[in-house]
């Protein structure tokens, strides 16, 4: 590899981490992001002339050596030594180039910075849960601008995978164990949390949102999450903590279906059980379906619902029942 | 049918009696379904795979379909993840891991060899049956409400999904035992039944690529058999080997299932290797480049092939040592991919090329095989396989080294020993137009999903963001194209049964042992003993236009033969 | 057979069409059958793997939960099988010979032996499920428990205090519901693994986890046992052949067949005996 195809490499790598998305990778967004993308280009254009080579000599034999009447096959060898130690040590040595520079960046994006900011991410079927020092609970990853952040994963059912295509980042979230994950995103912005291993009915729609906030106003979000019950009154907080709890990810609150029972107007009314028994909805039974959901499914559905026992508050517990009650 | 008479030596085929032959010695039924002809049961699992290859081409088109736009097209979420999983699934076990060893292989290896048949007749019926009894599995499987868990079936999600994982692993199993029986057949058959003077080297490189496959079928499937049937075992007693909340691990299951299915997929490649290393240098008339090279590459491959099965999960968690040799090693694999390719445009340079059909296709496969060869690079670093893994880039990756490799290889091998087979000339015309309505169909199916992986489109996914559309329904339209080129093949093909002219001993002026015989050839296979020669030396054959066909050019007329 | 038949060389009988000789026949059923054991070593490799995986995860069960095992009747049932392999080899060596009363007597024997371990192994799981010790959901230690006082294969810790050894997880419930992450952020570890490592070395409660042993045993043994099962099938196809006088010194390639099979059903016990039974 000579100096001027270095800074052509260079100059590629450059212009699309500054540029922001070209025509074949997303906009960069994190720190490493550049030096993949970098990565990326360079293999990309070193795999461009290998096929351009191999498409050219085709071409080129198929044109030039074409059969045609009096024209035998000519003699050539059929086989070159050197010739074939050459095209062998060559892709080899590009290869084990390759090779160096792709686990130099691994190491990077395995490796977070001490003292980054940990917020622990937790996969179910089919939502994320991003859980904060201060015991906040959200369904999106809120973080500070020019931070390094570190993620600890772990799933509750099956394998997911953490996917955010904007910081090149994705680690599998594992039933049983934990992995880790960590970028620093220097620029204010929203970026997409795709689930990456394929987990089942609503895989492609376990997604979520990277919401990094500019400098200072992180901190405030984060005292304005925690004292959402301080702050409004219960069914107004239980609005949103039936947003932040995923709960809406099942549960219509317009009569629609899903894969839970819809919310709407239940309050009140006699459900049929899927036991064929029939149970009226008052605060008990919705207490009741909130730490053990499989005591009472509503005919029609799968026991598929996790408990949050241990998980929510008494307190979170009533706003939500007064927010159901809203639902009219 | 031929009227070649003089100083050409032709090979019998005016002297054969119409009706000698293996395809009409016997009839009825029970001569096919109990037949011990490793030419019947190659065309026997010929036509299986080819049906296996229509059920999941429609499944296909189907997965496509419903991704024309986000959300719902045609079907709902759960109906889509059961019919990519069975595309993945048909298409892997049914179609690609069976086709070139058993199709072609049973009914070539022998034929190029110079044998009357494999070693085992008995176990090769037998491989073929189960092969049969596995497939019906699926079929319950499909009828019994399909299974979702994706052709990978990794737990825990598919020890929880309540569709019938267990008709599928249970096929899945009995098809590894077929491929194990086909591939234990075959070496030995290499080993022991060369005729004499056909020394290891001597041996067209086919039968290198269906050695190294052989090997390979031998030594990884009995461990698929193992995780399936652990997975199964663990559905239906919960032993609790894959099952975190008991002490199990869901990770290990990963590790089984790609020590197996990563050499698999070189189970799918090396005998399409073969192929094309019979197909260029016969219509460049010229001697193979570099034969040697090819053939240890063959074997480098198979067993390099075992030791890099890690790199399927670079982002699960492993430790970021294995990672990291698991990368190295995944490396070191493209090298001998490199120089076989290498080999072949070598092969053509001075050579006589002409494109008929399986010209076409072998030349197809070169292009996109490095093509997916080369993206393989992206996927193999570890840091660009970070964001790469999981999203359509691997789709693109494997469908170009997969299918642009096995599959057109596999088209190209059809054509190419189609008239052996069947004694019938398919019209060269429709042939090539298919070949490249293909070509272009594949391309303009898979590379817009190197661009959506690339972006970030997740793979297996139903529902996607709207501004993926453009690309998926690209991505879509080609498909549809490629089905086009699909359905003009097989119309050419089968127009060739009924109608097709009689075909010479050796239309195509190959040299190797299965064109020094009738075309089709006789129940036993050759009607003396062949002589073996060097199978690329093409100097001696010539063109002769009465026969349709090329024959051996022996002393001038008038010297006495 | 038909082109055999019109062959005017002399061909013998038993040659299939598509060999030149006997000899060839016969190598080529060896090497066939050697590439098959290689693949059934690689389907039990398999098992192997699993087992050095967890027991590396938690060496700790498998050093408690060894006990639980019969080291007499395991190492009675390796003897048998052992012995067995011995008269398999000496009724291939009859079959060289031409002997074919003695190789019908040594077949018979050999089936014997394998009918032997088959019982001993059915006696041995009987305990193992009247107590309780089974695989991953179905393993019922309380069971145990209660049986420990009837007494039976005489588990060595018996001072510990009965409710606290039935530790792992109700069957009942499959699955934990509580996430992992409740368990704090940076404990890949937790401390209550450490805590249960540390009273398990003190002796006064068994580690977590006893099901994983017992699975891999059953997994280990129940293919072994379908495998002695299918050789004793195969053993006594070519008894049946042998009475009917199919065998001579020219022709006696099954035998040879399945006496290889044999000694590898008995080779693979010899490795899961102690890795099994004899754990340290």
């Amino acid at each position: 590899m000579n100096s001027a195809s270095l800074f052509l490499l260079r100059s590629l790598g450059a212009a699309g981490s500054v540029e922001g998305s070209s025509f074949w990778l997303p906009a960069p967004a994190s720190t490493l992001a550049g030096k993949v993308d970098w990565l990326f280009n360079a293999i990309s254009l070193i795999a461009l002339l290998f096929l351009l080579l191999i498409a050219t000599l085709m071409g080129l034999f198929v044109w030039r050596y074409r059969a045609r009447p009096g024209r035998p096959a000519e003699p050539a060898p059929s086989h070159n030594t050197p010739l074939e130690i050459a095209w062998s040590a060559i892709p080899l040595a590009i290869v084990c180039w390759i090779f160096w520079e792709g686990f130099q960046g691994f190491l990077e994006l395995h490796t977070p910075p001490q003292n980054a900011y940990e917020v622990l991410v937790s996969g179910q079927k089919w939502k994320w849960l991003f859980t904060y020092p201060n015991g906040v609970v959200d369904e999106n990853l809120h973080v500070p601008v020019s931070t390094p952040v570190r993620l600890v994963l772990s799933s509750e059912d099956v394998i997911h995978s953490f996917f955010v295509p904007d910081f090149r980042i994705k680690r599998d979230a594992v039933p049983g164990r934990f992995t880790k994950a960590w970028f620093e995103a220097p620029r204010p912005g929203e970026h997409r949390v795709y689930c990456a291993e394929y987990c089942g009915t609503s895989h492609s729609d376990m997604t979520a949102k990277v919401i990094v906030h500019p400098e200072g106003e992180f901190q405030r979000w984060l005292d304005s999450a925690a004292d959402l019950l301080d702050r409004m009154p219960p069914a107004e907080a239980g609005a949103k903590l039936f947003v932040q709890r995923g709960c809406k990810q099942c549960h219509s609150v317009d009569g629609t279906g899903g894969i839970g029972p819809t919310l709407k107007g239940i309050f009140g009314h006699e459900q049929v059980l899927r036991d064929g028994g029939r149970a009226r909805v008052d605060e008990d039974y919705l207490r009741e379906s909130i730490l053990d959901p499989q005591a009472k499914v509503v005919a029609g559905y799968d026991p598929v619902m996790p408990t949050f026992k241990g998980r929510i508050k008494d307190r979170e517990i009533v706003a939500l029942i007064e927010y159901v009650k809203t639902l009219r | 049918m031929s009227t070649a008479e003089g100083a050409l030596s032709v090979p019998r085929t005016g002297a054969r009696a119409r009706g000698e032959d293996y395809l009409t010695r016997e009839r009825g039924f029970l001569s096919w379904a109990l037949t011990l002809d490793h030419k019947r049961i190659g065309v026997l699992y010929l036509f299986s795979i080819l049906a296996a290859f229509l059920l999941g081409g429609v499944l296909a088109l189907l997965v496509r379909t419903e991704l024309l736009t986000p959300r719902e097209t045609i079907v709902g979420p759960d109906t889509y993840n059961k019919l990519f999983t069975l595309h993945g699934a048909v298409m892997i076990f049914l179609f690609i891991i069976p086709g070139i060893p058993a199709a072609l292989g049973n009914f070539a290896l022998p034929l190029m060899l110079g044998a009357k048949d494999v070693a085992f007749p008995r176990l090769n019926l037998f491989s073929y049956w189960l092969y049969v009894l596995g497939a019906l599995f699926e079929v319950a499987a499909i009828v019994t409400g399909g299974v979702d868990t994706g052709w990978t079936f990794y737990t825990p999600y598919s020890t929880t999904t309540n569709t019938s994982v267990v008709a599928t692993t249970l096929g899945a199993f009995i098809l590894g035992f077929s491929s194990i029986f086909t591939g234990l057949n075959f070496i030995v058959t290499i080993h022991k039944l060369r005729p004499q003077g056909m020394t290891w080297f001597r041996m067209p490189l086919f039968l290198w690529g269906l050695y190294g496959t052989a090997v390979i079928q031998v030594l990884a499937t009995p461990v698929l058999g193992i995780t399936l049937l652990l997975l199964i075992v663990e559905r239906l007693l919960g032993v609790g080997i894959f099952d975190p909340a008991l002490g199990g691990d869901p990770v290990l299951f990963q590790h089984f299932f790609w020590f197996y299915s990563h050499p698999a997929v070189y189970i799918m490649i090396l005998p399409a290797m073969g192929v094309i290393s019979e197909l260029v240098p016969t219509f460049s008339r010229k001697r193979i480049f570099g034969y040697r090279f090819i053939a240890y590459s063959s074997i480098a491959i198979a067993v390099l092939g075992f030791l890099v099965w890690g790199h399927h999960m670079f982002t699960s968690g492993q430790s970021g040592m294995a990672s990291m040799v698991f990368s190295a090693l995944t490396f070191s694999v493209a090298i001998p991919s490199a120089i076989k390719v290498f080999n072949w445009l070598a092969t053509m340079y001075k050579g006589s090329i002409r494109l008929d059909t399986p010209m076409l296709y072998a030349l197809s496969f070169i292009l996109l095989f490095a093509i997916g060869g080369l993206t393989g690079l992206h996927l193999g670093t570890l840091a660009t396989d970070v964001h790469l893994h999981d999203t359509y880039f691997v789709v693109a990756h494997f469908h170009y080294t997969m299918m642009g490799g096995n599959v057109m290889a596999l088209l190209g091998g059809l054509h190419f020993w189609w008239p052996k087979m069947f004694g019938r000339m398919y019209s060269e015309r429709w042939g090539r137009i298919a070949a490249t309505i293909v070509f272009l169909g594949f391309n303009v199916t898979f590379l817009s999903q190197f661009l959506l992986g690339s972006l970030g489109m997740p793979r297996r996914y139903y529902n996607y963001a709207d501004e993926f559309q453009p690309l998926h329904a690209t991505s879509t339209y080609g498909s549809y194209l490629m089905a086009v080129g699909f359905a003009i093949a097989a119309g050419a093909l089968i127009h060739s049964l009924f109608r097709g002219r009689p075909a010479p001993a050796n239309p195509w002026g190959a040299n190797s042992l299965e064109w020094h015989t009738p075309s089709p050839p006789p129940w036993d296979n050759f009607p003396e003993t062949p002589a073996v020669e060097d199978p690329y030396d093409y100097s001696q054959l010539v063109y002769e236009p009465s026969v349709g066909g090329y024959v051996k050019k022996t002393a001038p007329a008038g010297a006495g033969s | 057979m038909s082109r055999a038949a019109s062959d005017p060389r002399a061909r013998p009988a038993r040659l299939q069409h598509h060999f030149e000789s006997l000899e060839q026949q016969s190598e080529s059923g060896k090497l066939g059958m050697w590439i098959f054991l290689a693949t059934e070593i690689l389907l039990f490799g398999g098992l192997f793997c699993a087992y050095a995986v967890y027991r590396a995860n938690h060496p700790e069960v498998f050093v408690y939960a060894h006990r639980y095992l019969d080291k007499v009747l395991g190492g009675v049932n390796t003897v048998v099988l052992l012995t067995s392999s011995l008269t398999m080899a000496w009724a291939v060596r009859c079959a060289q010979l031409g002997k074919a009363r003695g190789m019908s007597a040594l077949l018979a024997l050999t089936l014997l032996g394998g009918l032997g371990f088959m019982g001993i192994k059915f006696v041995e799981y009987e305990a193992k499920w009247k107590h309780g010790l089974l695989w991953g959901k179905r393993f019922q230690p309380a069971l145990h428990e209660e049986a420990r006082s009837g007494q039976d294969p005489g588990p060595p810790a018996a001072d510990r205090e009965p409710q606290r050894s039935s530790r792992s997880p109700d069957p009942g419930v499959e699955r934990s519901t509580v996430p992992p992450s409740a368990r704090g952020p940076r404990g890949t570890v937790p401390a209550e693994v450490a805590r249960q490592r540390a009273a398990y070395a003190r002796r006064d409660e068994p580690p977590r986890n006893v099901q994983v042993f017992f699975g891999i045993y059953f997994l280990m043994t129940g293919l072994h046992a379908l495998h002695v099962l299918a050789g004793m099938g195969a053993i006594g196809w070519v008894l049946v052949r042998g009475l009917r006088g199919a065998f001579g010194p020219a022709y006696y390639l099954p035998v040879d067949l399945v006496g290889l099979y044999w000694h590898l059903v008995d080779l693979i016990w010899i490795f899961l005996f102690p890795l099994l039974y004899l754990v340290h």
